[in-house]
């Protein structure tokens, strides 16, 4: 077996290579194929075409004598003889060939006069055949005894029953178009109709009325009006019955006398005998199309088993192109290596299409699908290949083995078969090798490509910073990462604390399920539903333009090539004109007069006088002339231009006219051949008699020459020729006939002139209409500002539209989102009831919004002189006069105490946070360092306040010039710091309670006074509150009217959002408040400390005043009660875990009767809500805790800094899964229904599956938008980007929609993004927060 | 075979719930070896002949149900093989009779297709009852027809069968030997591509055997004749393709059988 093996290998590895070849070089590869094909393919050009084609024989006419009806004889006497030559043929076809033509020319002649005379000699013709006898001693013998007698014709040839003779002779010619009678051709105005009315209008094979008559093919004749060389022909074509060679000959040789061809080399010297197949019946053709059904079904069941290709059907093209093409090679090589094939080709093409088969195709595609699909297209070709190169080789070792056998039967007809299978399949097995295999290649590159387009993988986007791109923005460097979020208080020494590095090494990404990958803005292509992606296709493709000229370019194309004047016309008198057989051929030869044409010897024996039965005028006139006189004749016949005669002819070079010359070549020989095979079948089957397996003998033509002059032409034209047709040439009228169609049609021409004229003011005058009429209808029905509808995206410029690879740009979205401004600082802490809006930003100002109309409804602390409702204001204005922003807030003494009592302290707050929204804080540290410094911006907002005298700025001014230094120096030391690590060290202790424990850090030290900034000393608080002063909100929650605020100095707030008052406080804990939670009247609050305290908000009044407000909570809260503002409400601890955690608390949940915390100390707790009891402890992360997620059905998420999911069932305490998902912190995790979705430091949100835990897709997202997600509905998704939010189809992670906030070129990016519940989402863009609806993304998605 | 273990787990979990609609049309094979898998302990009553078996531990409803899709199923398969053995009669007699190799009397030839009327039920009926046969051996023998189970393997077939008839219509043999060892090697050829099982060479044998004495009957008791008979009354080749012809319908039969006729028959 080790040669096997050997064998075996080495197949292995040439079929490996060859595959590499393959899809290395596809293109050179598939031309190569195609030569090869086309090559082999060549000599089946000579092949008749397989059917029922005529057979034919010759033999000579000397000594012809019928074979006899006797087969055994015959073929014991010549064994090439075909054993259909036997018996009499059907009828002998005598063919009397005609040429004419007028000459000399005149070049004032019509075109009807090139045809019009020549044919009207066709009556006389035919009746000099018709009463040609041949005397001898037997007695007078004449056509009427040897011709095939016809009876009638068909009945349903009613049509043709003028046109083709009945009971009589078989003797066709054109005069039969006119009944044989001259007088009707005389009569008639125009020939060309006459001869076409029977011309079938579509396109056929088989013999029309034209080419039976004429006996020639159509355009060989010559009778048309663009027939330059002038010469007409046709023939009068003579069925015999008895082949009588003295008739014949006589018959020839009179009419050689009558008229002589002298430069006549027509060979006639063989009767070609053809033999016609029998006709296929129905009852042959069932078997057939049986097969051929069947070997569709083959071909269809084969081909349906192609699967994951890019295009099935070009594949499944592909292979049965192999099949055929082999099949058509193998034919083309036995022909070049000469085996004809004998067996009827339509009979044996299925079953070798069967016996070659198509498994091959199908084991190779299934095979190289099968490959894995992260290696090259190349490797994975090759691979395939060889996977199968043994069982491929085998098979055909054994198909040809088989067929050998075969072979070997020793029947001719299977040996041919076999013969022509065994090189079909060899043919078969390189195509498969070289064609099938290439184009597999393409397919499979092309699904690459596919794929690669729709979701760019990880890489790809990293590296996507094209030059040609057409994203606005530049792209950032990667070294600029902004900081992770939850580090914005990040100062240096606080590096140590937490030395959790983000390990973020260089990409070495495995591969992952898929990762759609956010383009830079250029790809960002909304998924538009399918009418309009249609006719996006179309207006982006162009299509009807193309279709349109395309169209117009084909029509002029048939215009020009088919019109009268046109190409066609022009070609034909081209090649004309250079034939060599054209005008200057040979000099005319001057015929003697006397001199007999070169003939038979025995002409003089057998021709007599033709025998005068029926005798009309012409035939007296022409029976009288002599013999040898048939130039006298002629003319005698035309009975004008006497002294134009031979003279003239004489000396004809001196003639105006050109003269023209009949040649016969080798192409009049035997030009019956060029007409179509169903000819004569035809022909007899319209007298009922078949020609199916019998055959018929053409004896050879009779060439007759016929020469008119002028004379003759122009008296035969019909009066309305003369006005209907210009003369061919341009001559001047040398003749008086001549000169009056000039007349008519120069008028014709003017009239022409006059025509086109009015065609063309018409078309202007209708085009102008259509204009106007246009314009009428655009200004009534489009209103006047159209195209002024979103004015915020109208100022846009174009350039910034999100276009595609074509500069289509999708619509403009109807999603206009609300700009809400106001805070001065970055907001922070965001919280909504669905009513209301709450943000809090650095400064500690809280602003509440209405979160449907976007009004700020109030703020804290509130303004006193001036509510400030708009709130929008400039940052440059500050920013420019920030030089004496320290300066003199001398004005800013009046109320202090009611600054102290209301006033949320002025310093901005390094920090604050809010439970459920911790994992989307970002804090946007490098667009933060882009846009501003901060203690010159801090400055600003001084200035700011002090210039614009506002009461606000008033009221803090004293303040901020107290701790201007100091805060000063602080917040720019820290936002140094800040900036600082962002740049250098953006990874180290970026995460939320470790930065949170640092800032606390930062702010104890402040307090504690070793702050490093030397204006310390100064910052002393304010009067009261001192502490107060110092705090910053770290967490806020809003239900009803009332805001709960979580400082970070242990007090927790009560605040009435409408009136902006104080209504309730707490300062039981002393720890800063990480998280809080608000569900009813139940408050929980998680501390630093890792303690967690449960409030109970009371109201003293009566609980009438608790009223619902009955706007529908999203989650968790049924309803949420609206404190009425006149009640008192004292908000008391009730219960304190004071060690809930030995770390401080970084996440806090509460659904469904559970509070879930999650703390940095890597373990989760279930505390039940109502009696504060922990039920859980829940540890299987090895990270600190930073995102919780957990809903109505008792299912908690996790998501630690390791990177880490865990899915947790709250009923029982156990982990139901765990993934690892992300590289460095998940930063943000929420659930659907069905998925889990989470985002991470690595900027990538990943989609999970929820029951099983297998990753679904991932989403890459810019740089420092990673965290922010929302989810909608069930299936709508919702991401952050520079500038813009994202909508996603949760379900096949399809972008469905990009919103654009704002203008591009301010693009922040949205680092939270709260969901609302009446499908609006808030994003928080720096300063700003964006309210945006999105009904119409929801429709969108139904 | 995913399909099989498809059904398996279906016709397990058949207690839960019905089959569904198309997989209850699982073959009276496939179900009669689908309870011979879980009914180890259970002897499962077997039902030969042209009823299915029932997979015996499912409950009777499901049992009923399934009796009926199975029963239902029969008679589409049945109704597909007749037509097929309809079809190819007409089209196999019309080849033969375009070469005088059968003759009939003359006052049958004025009916349809100039061949006797009786010739495509009989066909059609013998074909019937083939097609079933072979998956109903199949499930007895115990070893499911598994070798090149697709609809393309199967058009193959009976392309070759039909270029069987047509080699031995239209080929010029040098003599009636010549052919028939031919036409056996062919046949045998055809067994052995597209079959290659002892039960479809044994019934195809079998079938060969009788459908030849069958044929000997009716030309010796006159009812139509070969023009040359060089096997007692008949052609020596009749045989092989009678042998070929079970091997084809047998092979259209278990394919049927195999799941649902993705399409009736495409002939």
């Amino acid at each position: 077996m080790t040669l096997t093996e050997k064998l075996r290998e080495r197949i292995s590895r040439a079929f490996y290579s060859h595959g590499l070849l393959c899809a290395s070089y596809p293109i050179p590869i598939i031309l190569f194929t195609g030569l090869c094909i086309l090559a082999c393919c060549y000599p089946l050009l000579k092949l008749p075409l397989p059917g029922t084609g005529p057979v034919e024989y010759s033999t000579p006419v000397k000594d012809y004598s019928p074979p006899s009806p006797d087969t055994g004889v015959q073929q014991g006497e010549l064994s090439e003889r075909p054993d259909w030559y036997v018996g009499a043929p059907v009828a002998y076809i005598q063919q009397i060939l005609v040429k004419a033509t007028v000459s000399p020319w005149q070049k004032n002649f019509l075109a009807v006069d090139v045809f019009r005379s020549p044919l009207s000699r066709v009556f006389q013709l035919v009746e000099e055949i018709r009463n040609h006898a041949l005397r001898d001693s037997s007695g007078v013998k004449s056509l009427e005894e040897v011709c095939l007698q016809v009876t009638d014709l068909l009945p349903g040839l009613k049509k043709l029953r003028d046109l083709l003779p009945e009971h009589g002779c078989l003797l066709l010619s054109p005069g039969n178009f006119w009944q044989n009678d001259r007088e009707r051709f005389n009569a008639d105005p125009d020939i060309i109709k006459t001869i076409h009315q029977h011309e079938p209008k579509t396109l056929q094979t088989s013999a029309t009325l034209k080419d039976l008559l004429f006996g020639l093919p159509g355009k060989y004749s010559g009778v048309n009006l663009y027939n330059r060389r002038r010469v007409v022909s046709y023939s009068v074509t003579l069925a015999l019955r008895r082949h009588d060679a003295r008739f014949l000959s006589s018959l020839r040789s009179r009419l050689g006398l009558l008229h002589p061809s002298p430069n006549c080399t027509l060979r006639e010297e063989s009767i070609v005998h053809v033999h016609f197949k029998e006709e296929i019946g129905i009852a042959e053709l069932i078997p057939l199309v049986t097969t051929y059904i069947i070997l569709f079904a083959y071909i269809y069941f084969s081909t349906r088993k192609i699967d994951m290709v890019k295009s099935k059907w070009g594949l499944a093209l592909a292979a049965v192109v192999t099949v055929l093409s082999s099949l058509l090679m193998s034919v083309g090589l036995c022909t070049l290596f000469g085996l004809t094939p004998t067996l009827n080709g339509g009979e044996i093409f299925p079953y070798l299409v069967v016996v070659i088969g198509l498994e091959n195709v199908l084991v190779l595609t299934k095979s190289v699908v099968s490959t894995p699909v992260d290696l090259e297209v190349k490797l994975r070709i090759a691979q395939g290949l060889s996977n199968e190169s043994w069982s491929i080789m085998k098979n055909m070792a054994t198909e040809l083995g088989i067929i050998l056998i075969g072979y070997f039967t020793l029947v001719p007809a299977i040996q041919e078969f076999c013969l022509f299978a065994v090189v079909g399949l060899v043919s078969d097995f390189f195509l498969q090798m070289f064609f099938f295999t290439t184009v597999l290649s393409i397919d499979i590159r092309r699904m690459e490509l596919a794929d690669l387009t729709r979701r760019l993988p990880a890489e790809t986007c990293l590296a996507a910073a094209k030059p040609g791109s057409r994203c606005p923005r530049p792209e950032r460097p990667p070294a600029l990462r902004p900081a992770p979020p939850h580090s914005v208080p990040l100062q240096p020494h606080s590096v140590p604390l937490q030395p959790h590095t983000l390990p973020l090494q260089p990409h070495t990404v495995p591969l992952q399920p898929h990762t759609i990958t956010l383009q830079p803005c250029s790809f960002r292509n909304l998924r538009l539903p399918k009418r309009l992606r249609l006719i996006y296709f179309f207006a982006r493709t162009r299509l009807a333009q193309r279709l349109i000229m395309a169209g117009t370019v084909i029509w002029i194309g048939i215009l020009v090539y088919t019109d009268p004047a046109g190409l066609r016309t022009y070609l034909t008198s081209q090649v004309t004109e250079q034939s060599p057989l054209g005008e200057a051929g040979l000099p005319p030869m001057p015929v003697p007069g006397g001199v007999l044409p070169a003939g038979d010897p025995k002409i003089d024996l057998s021709v007599f006088p033709s025998d005068p039965i029926q005798l009309s005028e012409n035939q007296s006139q022409q029976r009288e002339q002599k013999p040898g006189l048939e130039a006298l004749s002629r003319l005698q016949s035309a009975q004008h231009a006497w002294a134009q005669g031979p003279e003239g002819k004489g000396n004809a070079q001196n003639e105006p006219g050109t003269e023209a010359e009949v040649t016969w070549g080798a192409e009049d020989e035997e030009i019956w051949r060029k007409l179509s095979f169903r000819h004569w079948p035809s022909l007899f089957s319209y007298y009922n008699i078949t020609l199916a397996k019998r055959y018929i003998s053409i004896l050879p033509a009779i060439p007759v020459t016929l020469y008119l002059n002028p004379q003759e032409a122009l008296e035969l034209r019909h009066p309305q020729e003369a006005n209907r047709y210009q003369p061919l040439g341009a001559g001047s009228g040398r003749l008086d006939a001549a000169a009056q169609p000039q007349q008519p049609s120069a008028r014709l021409q003017g009239h022409q002139d006059v025509t086109l004229y009015k065609v063309a003011a018409l078309g202007l005058a209708s085009g102008i209409l259509l204009v106007l009429l246009l314009f009428c209808l655009y200004r009534v029905f489009c209103p006047r500002n159209y195209g002024q509808h979103g004015l915020s995206h109208s100022r846009r410029k174009r350039g910034d539209l999100p276009c595609d690879d074509y500069g289509y740009s999708p619509p403009e979205t109807e999603i206009v989102p609300l700009v809400l401004r106001g805070h001065l600082m970055d907001i922070e802490c965001l919280a909504s009831d669905g009513m209301l809006l709450v943000s809090c930003c650095l400064v500690g100002q809280i602003r509440v919004w209405d979160a449907q109309t976007g009004d700020c409804l109030t703020v804290i602390p509130k303004p006193r002189l001036r509510r400030d409702s708009g709130g929008i204001f400039d940052y440059q204005e500050g920013w420019e006069q920030s030089p004496d922003g320290r300066a003199g807030p001398e004005d800013a003494l009046e109320s202090a105490a009611q600054l102290q009592r209301l006033l949320s302290p002025p310093q901005p707050p390094l920090f604050c946070d809010q439970p459920d929204l911790t994992a989307l804080i970002d804090t946007n540290f490098s667009e933060r360092v882009k846009v501003a410094e901060p203690e010159p911006r801090l400055r600003a907002v001084g200035g700011r306040h002090k210039d614009a005298g506002y009461d606000f700025s008033s009221l803090v001014g004293k303040v901020y010039e107290e701790h201007g230094g100091s805060h000063g120096g602080s917040h720019g030391g820290s936002h140094g710091g800040l900036g600082y690590g962002g740049s250098t060290a953006p990874h180290a202790a970026p995460f939320g309670s470790s930065s949170r424990a640092t800032a606390e850090d930062g702010g104890r030290r402040r307090s504690l006074g070793d702050e490093p900034a030397p204006a310390l000393d100064k910052s002393s608080p304010g009067p009261a509150w001192g502490g107060d002063m110092e705090s910053s909100v770290w967490s806020l929650d809003l239900q009803g009217n009332l805001i709960v605020a979580g400082r970070s100095n242990g007090r927790l707030e009560v605040w009435d959002a409408i009136e902006g008052t104080l209504r309730s406080s707490n300062d039981e804990g002393q720890s800063g408040i990480t998280a809080l939670v608000f569900l009813s009247n139940r408050i929980v609050a998680a501390r630093l400390n890792g303690s967690l305290d449960f409030f109970s908000l009371e109201t003293h009044t009566s609980l009438s005043h608790l009223q619902f407000r009955g706007a529908p909570s999203r989650s968790s809260v049924p309803s949420s009660p609206v404190f009425s503002s006149s009640g008192l409400i004292s908000c008391q601890l009730t219960h304190t875990v004071a060690c809930a955690h030995h770390k401080p608390i970084t996440a806090l949940k509460a659904a469904a009767g559970r509070l879930v915390t999650g703390s940095q100390d890597h373990t989760l707790r279930v505390f039940r809500l109502e009696d504060s009891c922990c039920l859980f402890t829940l540890q299987g992360h090895s990270g600190a805790i930073t995102a919780v997620y957990m809903d109505q059905t008792m299912v908690l998420a996790s998501g630690g800094q390791d990177g880490a999911i865990c899915l947790w069932d709250v009923l029982t305490g156990s982990k139901v899964s765990h993934m690892y998902a992300h590289r460095g912190d998940v930063t943000s995790l929420t659930c659907t229904t069905s998925c889990v979705i989470s985002s991470g430091l690595d900027d990538v949100i990943s989609i999970w599956d929820r029951s099983s835990g297998i990753k679904l897709y991932s989403i890459q997202q810019e740089m420092g938008c990673g965290s922010s997600l929302g989810v909608i509905s069930d299936n709508l998704l919702v991401t952050g980007g520079q500038g813009c939010v994202s909508f996603w189809d949760i379900g096949y992670g399809d972008l469905l929609q990009t919103v654009y906030l704002g203008k591009s070129n301010e693009a922040q990016p949205a680092r939270q993004i709260l969901v609302l519940e009446n499908a609006a989402i808030v994003c928080n863009f720096g300063s700003e927060l964006s309210l945006v609806y999105v009904p119409s993304v929801l429709e969108k998605l139904d | 075979m995913p399909r099989l273990e498809n059904c398996t787990w279906s016709c397990s979990c058949a207690a839960r719930g019905r089959h569904k609609a198309q997989l209850g049309d699982t073959t009276a094979g496939l179900a009669a070896k689908v309870g011979d898998m879980q009914s180890s302990s259970v002897s499962s009553p077997v039902l030969v002949g042209h009823t299915a078996r029932r997979p015996s531990t499912s409950s009777a409803s499901s049992t009923a149900s399934s009796t009926l899709n199975l029963s239902q199923h029969l008679v589409q398969r049945s109704l597909v093989l007749f037509l097929v053995g309809v079809f190819m009669a007409l089209v196999l007699n019309l080849l033969q009779i375009q070469r005088n190799v059968t003759l009939f009397p003359d006052e049958v030839i004025s009916t349809l297709f100039s061949s006797a009327w009786w010739v495509p039920p009989c066909c059609g009926t013998a074909a019937a009852v083939v097609g079933l046969l072979y998956p109903c051996i199949d499930s007895h023998l115990g070893e499911p027809h598994k070798f090149k189970r697709e609809w393309a393997s199967v058009m193959r077939c009976i392309a070759v069968f039909v270029g069987i008839n047509h080699a031995s219509a239209k080929l010029d043999f040098a003599n009636n030997v010549q052919l028939s060892l031919t036409l056996a090697a062919l046949s045998l050829g055809l067994w052995w591509t597209f079959d290659r099982s002892r039960s479809g060479l044994g019934l195809g044998i079998t079938i060969a055997f009788v459908a030849t004495l069958i044929t000997q009957f009716l030309v010796y008791n006159g009812v139509y004749q070969y023009t040359s008979p060089d096997f007692l009354y008949i052609r020596s080749w009749l045989p092989c393709i009678f042998f070929s012809g079970g091997v084809t319908v047998g092979n259209i039969g278990r394919q049927l059988a195999m799941g649902i006729p993705e399409k009736p028959h495409n002939d």
